[in-house]
């Protein structure tokens, strides 16, 4: 028997350990008495003793007790959730798989940027199933994120050199807004800034177009959709043009009199360019392109119904400076030695805010370290292989159906056709392809069909069977292939090498792979480690259960396009998630299009532009912005076409009322909207929300809330209810989405009654709402097969579950801020002291001694942890966000590492250690650097390596000494370098 | 940090200085801009290593008073560069892109970035270097 306290009532009481024997002894009989493993125990870290420890220590006698003190009356939920009740594992797991059975997976040569493909199994196994990759955070702490740094340059290298350009990124959120942002370096790069108008080759994905077009509005960019071979740049200026290579309907050109036209005429050239064509065809550097894009997806990444992918993007070297997104680059460290790190981070919106080149920061890390994989597992004469076999048989295809006198269009293919028909005709071989459950191309005129690298000689007999009516067999396609020669692509024929590197010829075999992909892991930091404390981030528990059904072949086979009537499954999915989100947030509807935070504010943004400008509002175009806010929002309110007005903070670090109400009076004609992250970017429930959100309403404008912080609201408080009119939820945080390294995301939003009619459409597949801006990506509902994940969570906590989670991350934060308050200032609280789901802890003091936050956050991974985040909101600060999966613990682990690192800071105060040879200027120490013959330092190589017990049990090696990010910029180097300097 | 308790520079008094942390000096019929040690502390954090680039206008180009005409980039911040009143320019320190260290050594000569050729002649408007100082020592740095 053990004492528990009543989580309502805080009362003492003495139970059995095991309920269901204790109620079973009084002869009572039934299913309820029997539970099945519940998940929220699984979920959330600390069980009822540790919490009534940690609730003791700061004086509370109950969850509720704590949360009525640390959260506002005023904006509290008076009711519980009504998500549904708290399913176990095997039942959600169960109903989920119902959902992905409801599914039919039909063979799909859609084409659009989206093919079947085959993910290595040991790619499969090693990264997409396994923690260690998909746990990880953004590699803002290179020393221990060398593994993921190294697969991204990878990635970068393989990008590089298929497409022939000179730097590219670490990868993109979809092709469609990969080309949006091409057009904005291009707007960038451009000469004469009078000239805003932008063309687009009408033969480019459909849904690439409406996303490019969605982005040029706010900017008052004239998009222009012609004929590329036509099209005369002396007679209409632009600035920047955009092609597809093959275009969607598989022709493939030679743009290179188009470049050369393009920029005779002061304009750059976007290649949205395949890269598995790129390995039979010159590259678009080659015709020279200023910028190539495109999706990796058929790089070994599921279908997936729209993602997770990552998308790519490179240019030429000079214009780096304006590269959008994340970029891993070569530097070296303390040591002298290779080290990666990201590179230009000036350019990002943390940094530079409404004048960043963009405003992402999750991108699709994951996937781009599949995809990089695949060619690491395939080699360049692997990819060649599949390539030239995918083509074969489109070249076998075409013979085929050209015998039996169907007009296959001319032209060179690489893996797509289009065939002209009668009306007659497309009705009987579209009904013919549904009784085999195959989805193909539909246009007015005829079929598209788009092969891909999962097609077999049996499947193009059953295509050709389709089309001629007649019965033919994968021995008929052989036969034909004998007697079929792949294409002759003349000058465009790929001449130029690729993938020369060793790295992508070396791991061919399972077992070198396998290990090569270990290697790696094991160079990194990720949750199966320890706790990632980055405030802001929500590094909670990505469960195993969730993870589970993002590989069912019912959710991963799915093409993005396929008629809605065969992701039955999917639909139900997105009802029952949005109608969740809805709840969770207080807000009339919810569009699951955006594929991250910042893709979430930028649709919301918009929303909030198509709204006023319904109401004959269009000057409304100033967006009020706190000095606190994430570096995402200005930039993201700059794309949507607004004007960045900053807001003051006080003291507190709460908005300043004085100034916010100077500033909604002075834009009271002009005010669109503010946006506000709630509990605040400083930690804090502030408590004048709601005057905020009202002073901003009667100034005619709307609250966007940044909902990074969601994970301290879900069943204590509702956006909605607070008064904001959008929000997006970062549901690879608070909805427990693994970051992957730095993505994917899913930052889809909510938004009130008045404004629902806006939400963001597709092209091709009808979602939206009644008056739907253009798409905000690709995809209809963005990274579709991740989103099992959210429901899983929500499925399997249920109401009681959620919001006991939320109390709990707000106890953690606080016990975390009241052990460490004695040894660092706590920078703010709101009521009774207390933080919300994170607290600021001020390392400025330690200064005294020369020591900085960086020293603290490099000194933290000898001990075996991820630094908090780093100098935001404020600088020498450090901001915790422990969440609610953290043990007590896990919890005293951490802190005790945090204050043992506070003595040494001040044994270097003192003096009594040497100020610049000590062992926090040193961190980290690697084992190499320890286990040197020579140690000429003041301190002991067990001090340096096993500065506390656990070290010794579960030592965390860093595989690289302090790296010299300067040096990395100066030189900069964003591809694999030469196997010389691996030695 | 406060002013007060960094090492002193001797800040020179042949010029003049912007609140943005430019200098500006006369030199016959044309004038140089650079940024203050102030500026390049705040930027690199102290440490020499850190700026990383900087991006200078192309010359011929006509600037306002108060425009931005480039940027300087350490590892972890970025600032404008202003002009403190209007001119064409000139001149660049086309050997300044290489050799950034050459700022937090010597900002005051050798770390010249532009010269210019002033459409007037006064600087009056600008703080000399008892004002620049104790403007330094007001605000909250």
């Amino acid at each position: 028997m053990t004492q528990t306290i009543d989580p309502d009532t805080g009362a003492v009481r003495t139970a059995s350990k095991d309920m269901a024997q204790d109620k079973h002894q009084h002869g009572v009989l039934s299913q309820a008495l029997f539970p099945q493993d519940r998940f929220e125990t699984r979920h959330i870290g600390p069980d009822e003793r540790e919490t009534a420890h940690m609730l003791s220590a700061l004086g509370y006698k109950t969850l509720d007790a704590l949360t009525d003190a640390a959260v506002p009356p005023d904006i509290r939920m008076q009711r519980a959730l009504t998500t549904p009740a708290a399913r176990s594992e095997r039942d959600a797991l169960a109903e989920v798989a119902a959902l992905a059975a409801q599914n039919q997976v039909w063979r799909s040569y859609l084409g659009l940027g989206y093919h079947d493909c085959v993910m290595p199994p040991v790619v499969q196994r090693n990264v997409l199933e396994n923690p260690n990759w998909y746990t990880q955070y953004t590699p803002y702490q290179p020393e221990i994120s060398q593994g993921r740094l190294e697969a991204l340059l990878n990635f970068q290298t393989m990008v590089r050199d298929l497409t022939g350009m000179e730097i590219a990124n670490a990868s993109m959120l979809d092709e469609g807004t990969a080309a949006a942002e091409a057009m904005s370096l291009a707007l960038d790069v451009a000469k004469d800034k009078s000239v805003h108008a932008f063309f687009i080759a009408a033969d480019c994905h459909p849904q690439t177009i409406d996303v490019v077009r969605q982005r040029a509005l706010p900017l008052d960019i004239e998009i222009i959709v012609g004929d590329p071979m036509t099209f005369d740049f002396k007679a209409v200026k632009v600035f920047g043009a955009l092609v597809q290579y093959p275009s969607t309907d598989g022709v493939v050109r030679d743009f290179h009199g188009f470049c050369a036209r393009a920029h005779e005429s002061g304009a750059t050239v976007t290649v949205a360019a395949d890269l598995l064509a790129l390995c039979l065809l010159e590259s678009p550097g080659h015709m020279g392109a200023d910028i190539a894009v495109g999706n990796s997806q058929r790089f070994g990444v599921p279908l997936g119904y729209g993602g997770p992918h990552a998308a790519y993007f490179a240019t030429k070297d000079a214009f780096k400076r304006s590269l959008p997104g994340r970029l891993v680059g070569v530097s070296v460290d303390k040591r002298g030695k290779r080290a990666l790190r990201l590179a230009l981070q000036t350019r990002e919106q943390h940094i530079r805010r409404e004048k960043a080149t963009s405003n992402i920061c999750t991108a699709q890390v994951l996937l781009a370290v599949i995809a990089g994989a695949y060619g690491v597992y395939h080699g360049p004469h692997g990819l060649r292989r599949i390539a030239q076999r995918v083509h074969h048989l489109t070249a076998v295809l075409a013979e085929g159906l050209r015998r039996e006198n169907k007009r296959v269009r001319p032209g060179l293919f690489f893996d797509t056709l289009r065939v002209d028909m009668s009306a007659a005709e497309i009705a009987r071989v579209r009904a013919a392809a549904e009784s085999r459950r195959i989805n193909l191309r539909a246009y007015d005129d005829g079929v598209g069909i788009a092969l891909d690298e999962t097609v077999s000689a049996r499947d193009v007999a059953e295509l050709l069977s389709i089309f001629t009516g007649r019965k033919l067999e994968a021995s008929d396609v052989e036969a034909l292939g004998r007697e079929t020669k792949p294409l002759e692509f003349g000058d465009l024929s790929r001449a130029t090498p690729y993938l020369e590197h060793p790295v992508f010829n070396t791991h061919h075999s399972e077992s070198e792979m396998m290990r090569y992909l270990q290697m790696l892991a094991g160079r990194d930091l990720s949750l199966t480690t320890s706790m990632i404390p980055l405030g802001s981030c929500t590094m909670k528990l990505n469960a195993a259960a969730e993870m589970l059904p993002i590989t069912l072949p019912g959710f991963g086979r799915i093409h993005p396009f396929a008629p809605p009537a065969q992701a039955t499954g999917y639909k139900q999915l997105f009802t029952d998630l949005e109608t969740w989100l809805a709840e969770i947030t207080g807000f009339h509807a919810v569009s699951l299009q955006p594929n991250a935070g910042s893709a979430g504010e930028y649709a919301g943004l918009q929303v909030i532009r198509a709204y006023h400008r319904e109401r004959g509002q269009k000057q409304r175009d100033v967006c009020l912005i706190p000095h606190s806010a994430h570096g995402t929002n200005p930039a993201s309110a700059i794309m949507a076409g607004m004007k960045v007005v900053v807001v003051d903070c006080d003291d507190h670090g709460n908005v300043d009322m004085d100034d916010l109400k100077r500033q909604v009076e002075a834009h009271k004609q002009d005010l669109a909207a503010l946006m506000i992250t709630y509990p605040s970017t400083h930690g804090v429930f502030e408590a004048t929300v709601k005057e905020i959100c009202s002073l901003v309403h009667a100034h005619g404008g709307q609250v966007y809330m940044d909902g990074a912080n969601m994970n301290a609201q879900v069943g204590l408080t509702r956006p909605g209810d607070i008064g904001a009119d959008v929000c997006h939820l970062n549901l690879h945080k608070t909805f427990c989405i693994p970051h992957g390294g730095g993505g994917p995301g899913m930052g889809p939003i909510g938004v009130a009654q008045h404004l629902a009619a806006f939400l963001p459409g597709n092209p091709l597949i009808k979602t939206g709402g009644a008056h739907a801006i253009g798409a905000i990506s690709s995809a209809p509902w963005g990274s579709a097969s991740i989103l099992p994940i959210s429901w899983m969570y929500i499925a399997m906590m249920g109401p009681d579950g959620l919001k006991k989670a939320t109390q709990t991350a707000i106890l953690n934060a606080n016990y975390v801020a009241k052990r460490l308050s004695p040894h660092y200032p706590i920078l703010y609280t709101g009521a009774f002291g207390l933080v919300a789901h994170e607290c600021i802890i001020d390392c400025r003091p330690l200064k005294a001694g020369g020591v900085e936050v960086e020293d603290i956050a490099k000194r933290l991974m000898d001990y075996g942890f991820h630094a908090p985040t780093m100098s935001f909101p404020v600088a020498g600060t450090l901001m915790i966000e422990p969440t609610e999966s953290e043990s007590l613990a896990e919890l005293d682990r951490f802190c005790e590492a945090m204050i043992s690192i506070r003595a040494e800071a001040k044994r270097v105060e003192t003096g009594a250690i040497d100020a610049k040879d000590n062992p926090l200027k040193n961190a980290p120490h690697t084992m190499d650097v320890v286990c040197a013959t020579e140690w000429n330092h003041p301190y002991s190589r067990e001090e340096a390596a096993f500065p506390a017990a656990w070290t010794r049990e579960r030592k965390f090696w860093p595989t690289t000494a302090r790296i010299d990010n300067a040096w990395g910029d100066r030189n900069l180097m964003c591809s694999c370098p030469p196997p010389e300097a691996y030695k | 940090m406060a002013e007060t308790t960094r090492p002193k520079m001797m800040r020179p008094d042949d010029r003049r200085y912007a609140e943005t942390h430019e200098w500006i000096k006369p030199d016959g019929d044309t004038m140089i801009i650079g940024i203050t040690d102030f500026a390049v502390r705040e930027l690199s954090s102290g440490n020499e290593g850190d700026l990383v680039y900087c991006d200078l206008p192309e010359i011929g180009r006509v600037l306002k008073a108060g425009e931005t005409f480039g940027e300087i980039e350490s590892v972890k911040a970025v600032a404008d560069l202003n002009s403190p009143v209007a001119g064409e320019v000139v001149e660049i320190n086309t050997s300044i892109e290489e050799h950034l260290e050459v700022l937090s050594k010597d900002p005051w000569k050798e770390g010249w970035l532009v010269r210019i050729k002033p459409d007037a002649k006064s600087l009056d408007k600008l703080m000399d270097v008892k004002a620049y100082e104790a403007f330094l020592a007001g605000a909250k740095h």
